[in-house]
């Protein structure tokens, strides 16, 4: 390699995280959809909930290489301690957030300290276990989470004192994104730091991890307990906006739905989740409006689609298409 | 007859022949996923075809049971044969992740599809006369269909054992379980045993869909609900075995139907619990190889 190629790389690495404008761009789309939208903001907060959601399961599945069928474990846990907390006498918001994700935070410690020293089957076996076991737990302690009927009662105060919830959902909204800015400001951090190149290199060769002394373990572990964090803070955002929770926050189809969304998208690359939970529901709420019963049927055709001919989502076709047209001056 | 020892012996009874159900569906998810390697979360949709089939042959043209099974178990295999050959084959050898989603996308069409067919509610079945109401075995009486099960369960499973430790066919596949590699290099059709193995696993499960109906109802959903239960049969017994399969079903079958019985309020959550414990214990399954 000669020493200007070598100057190129590593200005090339050093501008990795630099920040692009492009990444403005959700952030602007968001802002105007609030202004554009105003009947749909009801929707557009649970979109960007879910799209935090989504952001946690890619730390896991898209970075760690964790293929994880029990993501929504952490997501129902955020989502019935925001409620339970809300249900019994502590209404604020922030509070209800905190707690959430302390309380997913420690499952996903716990849950990842056992089954991350498996792999394969089984280890996908055991988050598809965990998952049910959790909502198993939730269907049959009906005096704390309500069980099949989903916990009553739920009273949220304003946030921060002052911004009631309303049936529009502005307040839902704007709380809904701050919150979403504040996780994707983790996880971008996350991904762009030595820690999460590090887990690229897990997720591509473990045993030379291993063998150039990463505590790989540990590594999964830690990714593990933030991303169940995020997710518990996507769970509570969706308790608190809604003012519901149900079983089906622990289900296995929420679980394989959000990795549905992203794999739509394109799985670890940050935005991914931003084009693949947006364009997910909406279409769920245009087509299922129309057609309840099929939409399992378009979807399921769309991911046998997306493995045999898009492996990078949305994403990955556009990078695609662009690298040709580089290639073509 | 005193009173536990009855309560055990019809859990005993109920648990066997919803372990044989289990044991029938999940058994070539095993030897699948041993062969191939391929995380197959579609495994169920065969067996909820297999069930849909066998019941609208019954319900809606009169056909006799036991040729409606023999049919509707021929049409799955059948069906699986394309299936493997344009869907799974080009992701042998892919990531899990990828397998993971284009079985998944599998099951979600074959929800969708179930209920344009056959509508959103379960499909009815009636077992055939001779195999309805009770039966004296001396002691006690039992339901027919279920003995029955239990019954065909068991000449099932030995035939299965006899086919794959004395048949030649049986061999290749052990072969190619042990090692694709050498098996390839002695002279075994690997691609063509993978399509049959495919075929094969899947007419069973096709045979358990439609045998089990009266025990696991077939419904849209079918593929979506008992996926888990499926998954721990083969995962918990240990993958490309067929002894494996057959003591955790038998495991999960007893133990789901004692704690439903013995203390409802904790469901399905000891059994999870259980397959946790085991897979930690061993990762690969009581029986799996190292």
């Amino acid at each position: 390699m000669t020493a200007k190629s070598a100057a190129h790389t590593i200005a090339t690495f050093a501008r990795r995280h630099r920040l692009r404008p492009m990444e403005a761009l959700p952030w602007v789309l968001a802002v105007a959809a609030y202004f554009v939208f105003p009947d749909y903001l009801a929707l557009g907060a649970q979109i960007l909930a879910t799209l935090l959601f989504g952001l946690s399961a890619d730390l896991v599945l898209g970075y760690a290489g964790i293929v994880t069928l029990g993501h929504a474990a952490f997501y129902g846990v955020g989502a019935y301690t925001a409620g339970y907390l809300a249900a019994h006498g502590v209404g604020s918001p922030i509070i209800g957030l905190i707690a959430a994700m302390v309380a997913a935070g420690a499952v996903g410690f716990i849950s990842g300290l056992i089954i991350l020293r498996t792999q394969g089957l089984s280890i996908l076996m055991l988050t598809l276990v965990v998952c049910v076991m959790l909502q198993e737990a939730a269907n049959k302690m009906t005096s704390i989470t309500g069980g099949a009927d989903g916990l009553q009662g739920m009273e949220v105060q304003p946030v921060l004192g002052m911004f009631r919830f309303d049936m529009y959902g502005h307040t839902a909204y704007w709380y809904a994104l701050g919150v979403l800015f504040l996780g994707w400001a983790v996880t971008r951090t996350i991904v762009h730091s030595s820690f999460g190149r590090s887990l690229t290199g897990i997720r591509e060769n473990v045993a030379r991890m291993n063998a150039i002394g990463t505590p790989v373990f540990f590594r999964l572990v830690t990714i593990y307990t933030i991303s169940a964090m995020l997710a518990g803070a996507a769970g509570a955002l969706i308790a608190e906006t809604t003012q519901l929770v149900a079983l089906n926050v622990l289900s296995v189809d929420l679980s394989g739905t959000i990795l549905v969304m992203i794999i739509l998208g394109g799985v670890g690359r940050l935005y991914g989740a931003f084009i693949g939970v947006p364009l997910y529901m909406i279409a769920q709420d245009r087509f299922s409006t129309i057609d309840p019963t099929y939409w399992y049927f378009w979807i399921g055709l769309l991911l046998v689609l997306v493995v045999a001919f898009a492996r990078g989502g949305i994403l990955g076709m556009a990078d695609a298409v662009l690298r040709r047209f580089k290639r073509s001056p | 007859m005193d009173a536990a020892l009855s309560a055990a012996i019809s859990i005993g009874f109920h648990g066997v022949a919803f372990a044989m159900v289990l044991y029938l569906v999940s058994v070539g998810l095993s030897i699948t996923m041993g062969l191939m390697g391929f995380v197959n979360l579609a495994h169920g949709v065969f067996a909820a075809a297999g069930g849909y089939f066998m019941t609208t042959l019954m319900t809606r043209y009169g056909v006799p049971f036991a040729v409606s099974v023999a049919l509707a178990t021929l049409a799955v295999a059948a069906l699986a044969v394309p299936l493997e050959r344009f869907l799974y084959r080009p992701l042998y050898g892919a990531d899990e992740l990828d397998q993971v989603l284009m079985t998944m996308g599998l099951v979600f069409m074959s929800v969708a599809i179930g209920k344009y067919f056959w509508g959103p509610t379960a499909m009815p079945f009636y077992p055939p006369a001779a195999l309805s109401g009770q039966i004296d075995l001396g002691f006690r009486t039992f339901p027919t269909y279920r003995t029955f099960l239990i019954g065909s369960g068991a000449i099932l499973v030995t035939l299965l054992w006899l086919g794959l430790e004395r048949t030649r066919f049986g061999a290749m596949i052990r072969a190619a379980v042990d090692n694709r590699r050498m098996a390839q290099s002695v002279g075994i059709n690997t691609s063509q045993l993978f399509t049959f193995a495919f075929a094969f696993g899947s007419a069973l499960a096709a045979l358990g869909g439609g045998l089990g109906a009266e025990i696991l109802a077939i419904d849209p959903g079918y593929a979506l609900e008992h996926l888990v239960y499926f998954l721990i049969v083969v995962a918990v017994g240990g993958l490309g075995t067929i002894r494996g399969p057959f003591v955790a079903a038998l495991l999960l079958g007893v133990s789901d139907t004692a704690f439903k019985y013995l203390l409802p309020e904790l469901g399905a959550f000891f059994i999870y619990a259980l397959t946790m414990v085991i897979l930690l214990w061993k990762p690969r399954g009581l029986f799996g190889q190292a």
